[in-house]
């Protein structure tokens, strides 16, 4: 019999992540496995862009410090890292990684899992997910990317590596390929991939099962934010599990974090789809069963869909923005009045230029009552442009508010940001074969 | 009226040009009128000029809760948005303004 419960730690929600909490989980958690979430949807174009200017980057911006960081209590408490902090670039951070374990004495073996990029065979006429156009039509492609299953993870974890690297794993998956590994859980074993799945949904956030991105002074108050803690979960051979926290961390563990947590970002929750399984969210039931721990239980699954999804990035120009503020009598008027001064001298240009007034009602437009007299208020204007030169000239005109614009602006900011679109297609699994690659250093000096 | 901040929390997340809300009761004896009073066609007024497609409710009674799944509410996704919320993280609050 496998040892039970099994324990996964979560050590980020996405690329710029804390790392303090994630080493604190390492050194007082007893974790069997520690899984690394770090890819939103453009990271890994982004990544994509940096392996082109340079063929030894690509990976998650972050990978060297979290790990030297974790790998001197790798040597300690032995547990195992899964992540996808490899990016665009799995084989560089596996090289990178390498050499840190050998600068810091510590023997390791790493597998690298291999098959996520498509970009050589995707269908550039089939339709994306969203808006049905073909893919082609989008924009220059940067990446494309599909989301790999449990299954690809197996043979990196029967390997004994102590890190296991990839690029794009579904989110749940990450934590779900430890569980089928450790368990021995059967492909169409459905209801435990999907009580697992919501596991590692209620995790892939790190954070925010903890009290992070919850907290509201009065009303829903977090203890110690400050030193919000990181999530584990302590899941049994049926996919059912109890999260919680390392004593001593901030944060909150309970029914209100916890459903937050589970429906964060679900568009179906009769049907939540990752490459192992459809799981039924309306089935799991959340108990709270000591300070700061909640037992989840009871997904149901149906089987996995028969394509993957396909995440694909591509070049969508550039955005110009620049902001003015303004204060005391009148900053509305004031504001206002610069925002109708930018439009008339840049709206030939830039005919869907956007204007806001932050303080007011930048966020949430025009439909609810809001006090019409802050005390100050920042204009932002912001417009797209084929090229950074065309996106600059929107800062450039807001910033000539100072002498020819209302009076006492100040604090003007200019930016401008290059942008990356993502459209969605599905392919054939037969079409993403995966493979797993090892490379170890083994403790000894080598020869000079 | 009391608006929806006082009875329930709520989170917003986003999938390309969708945004999805989720609004779960303190108590769970206030989730009936929740059902209720806040049916996707009081979301999709609530939120004029926002959301610009179309919204489906789902019902979660054991968690107390109701999601809504918006469509067409990012000012055409993370990508095409101009707006400085392109990922509408801010919108659990539009939801709580709701009077119920």
């Amino acid at each position: 019999m496998p040892k039970s419960p099994l324990r996964i730690g979560a050590g980020a929600a996405f690329s710029g992540d804390r790392i303090d909490p994630a080493i604190v989980l390492a050194e007082r958690g007893d974790l069997d496995f520690h899984v690394f979430e770090c890819l939103a949807e453009r990271t890994i174009a982004l990544a994509q862009l940096r392996k082109r200017r340079d063929s030894s980057k690509g990976y998650d911006p972050l990978f060297e410090r979290r790990m030297e960081g974790l790998l001197p209590l790798l040597a300690k408490r032995r547990f195992r890292i899964v992540t996808n902090m490899g990016a665009a670039n799995p084989e560089a951070a596996a090289d990178v990684l390498i050499a840190i374990a050998r600068r810091l004495k510590v023997p390791l073996k790493v597998a690298v899992v291999h098959g996520d990029d498509v970009l050589d065979r995707i269908d550039l006429d089939s339709p994306t997910m969203e808006r049905g156009r073909a893919i082609s039509d989008s924009g220059p492609l940067v990446s494309a990317n599909a989301y790999l299953g449990a299954d690809a993870l197996l043979p990196a974890l029967e390997s004994n590596a102590d890190v296991i690297i990839s690029g794009r794993v579904a989110d749940p998956s990450l934590f779900v390929g430890p569980m089928v590994h450790h368990y021995g859980w059967a492909p169409d074993d459905f209801d435990r991939l999907a009580r697992g799945t919501a596991v590692g949904h209620l995790l892939e956030c790190a954070g925010q099962l903890c009290g992070g991105y919850f907290a509201e002074p009065g009303r829903k108050d977090v203890p110690d934010m400050a030193h919000l803690g990181f999530p584990f979960a302590d899941v049994d051979a049926e996919g059912n599990a109890m999260v919680g926290k390392v004593s001593g961390t901030g944060g909150r563990i309970d029914l209100a974090t916890a459903k937050e947590q589970l429906l964060y970002e679900v568009t179906d929750p009769y049907g939540y789809v990752t490459p192992d399984v459809v799981a039924d969210f309306t089935t799991v039931s959340l108990k709270e069963t000591a300070p700061h721990r909640v037992a989840v239980n009871g997904a149901r699954g149906r089987p996995r869909p028969a394509k993957l999804k396909v995440s694909v990035g591509y070049l969508a120009g550039y955005i110009g923005e620049g902001e003015i503020g303004y204060a005391g009598v009148n900053a509305l008027a004031r504001a206002r009045l610069a925002g109708d001064i930018i439009r008339a001298r840049l709206g030939v240009q830039f005919p869907k230029l956007r204007i806001d007034l932050i303080g007011s009602r930048s966020l949430h437009g025009h439909s609810f009552d809001v006090e019409e007299k802050p005390y100050e208020v920042r204009l932002r204007i912001a417009g797209r442009a084929a090229t950074a030169e065309q996106a600059m000239t929107i800062g450039e005109e807001v910033e000539a508010l100072y002498t020819n614009g209302p009076g006492g602006g100040g604090g003007t900011r200019k930016y401008v940001h290059e942008q990356i679109g993502i459209v969605s297609t599905l392919i054939d699994r037969e079409r993403v074969p995966t493979r797993v690659t090892v490379k170890e250093w083994n403790g000894h000096a080598e020869a000079a | 009226m009391p608006k929806l901040h006082e009875l329930a929390h709520c989170r917003a997340g986003d999938k390309g040009d969708t945004s999805i809300l989720s609004l779960i009761a303190y108590r769970p004896e206030d989730y009936p009128l929740l059902e209720q009073r806040v049916t996707a066609e009081a979301v999709k007024r609530h939120l004029q000029g926002i959301v610009e497609g179309e919204v489906r409710r789902y019902e979660l009674p054991e968690l107390w809760a109701l999601q809504f799944v918006c469509e067409h509410s990012l000012g055409g996704g993370v990508t095409t948005s101009l707006g400085l919320d392109a990922h509408g993280k801010s919108l659990s609050y539009a939801l709580l303004e709701m009077a119920v």
